[in-house]
């Protein structure tokens, strides 16, 4: 036996673990969380409005690429940092990335509830100057999953 | 003789190295607060505390739904925790004050970090205006994009 087997064998050991606990959450799991979310969205839009009928990406799509600015002069755009195409990288306005917006390229980024939430309040405002309605955030998640 | 050059060579080696080691000394504590490096690295590289005085994070953390432009607000209670780790660590917390304090006037507090006379001072003969219009680099928030380990604190690699 070579003197240096046993901490070699540990390694190994140590590595699948940590592979393992290093995994990310699974895209199905993922996806069902953010229909969850959805789900959620929709009882809430049907709770403001009788005539609710369900969520459309095509209005997702239509919130995601429009320029209301009537939030704050530097955002007045979803697309100011997320560029106008879903799948592709965004950049911050100090320069940092951001993942693709699409699920089907970040397939993760809605699954966290409190994250989720906490986006839209600070993106709304930034964007908007108010906070969004379930049905937009219901549309934009939608459109979203089509992407 | 010769012997006495080579030690007088030997000593101005040394000096010179040492010299060299102090100036380039542009290294600062990593954030080792997971909370604080994920919320602050969020959208910009988590900068590091020891960059600003009390005063200057102290307004920061407490205007974070009007944050450069942008609504960066977080949980009261998130909000508590981030700002207590700048204060304890801050450019003038502690024994001594850190390099960000030079030329900083008494009582006053920059909400840049590159509106700091040091930051300035460091950046101004250093860096031409082209690299700033860089797409790369964007913004001057983006340390990153020429100090490759800055977001582990290290600026030594100008």
């Amino acid at each position: 036996m070579r003197p240096y087997s046993i901490s070699s064998t540990r390694l190994l050991i140590i590595a699948a673990l940590v592979s393992v606990w290093a995994l990310p959450v699974s895209a199905p799991v993922s996806a069902a969380q953010m229909q969850e979310k959805i789900a959620d969205y929709a009882a809430e839009a049907r709770a403001q409005d009788n005539n609710f009928a369900g969520f459309s990406a095509d209005r997702g799509s239509i919130l995601f690429s429009s320029s209301p600015a009537t939030g704050k002069p530097e955002t007045p755009s979803c697309t100011t940092c997320h560029t106008a195409n879903p799948t592709g990288i965004g950049q911050t306005r100090a320069g940092k990335e951001i993942a693709p917006m699409a699920l089907s390229m970040t397939p993760d980024r809605y699954a966290d509830a409190k994250k989720l939430e906490k986006w839209f309040r600070r993106n709304c405002t930034s964007v908007l100057g108010r906070v969004c309605s379930p049905l937009e955030k219901g549309d934009f998640l939608t459109f979203m999953a089509t992407q | 003789m010769s012997k006495n050059t080579g030690i007088y060579l030997t000593a101005a080696a040394m000096v010179l190295l040492v010299n060299s080691a102090v100036q380039a000394d542009e290294r600062y504590k990593p954030i080792g607060d997971p909370i604080v490096a994920r919320e602050c690295g969020a959208c910009h590289m988590a900068f590091q505390p020891q960059m600003l005085p009390k005063k200057s994070w102290g307004i920061i953390m407490d205007g974070l739904p009007n944050h450069f432009g942008e609504d960066a607000s977080l949980e009261p209670e998130m909000v508590r925790h981030i700002k207590k780790y700048h204060l304890d660590n801050a450019a003038d917390s502690g024994l001594f004050s850190g390099k960000f304090m030079r030329g900083l006037s008494e009582g006053s507090a920059p909400l840049r970090i590159t509106e700091t006379p040091y930051w300035v001072r460091e950046h101004n003969e250093e860096v031409p205006q082209r690299a700033w219009k860089d797409p790369k680099v964007k913004s001057k928030a983006n340390c990153i994009a020429c100090h490759r380990g800055a977001d582990q604190g290290y600026y030594d690699d100008d």
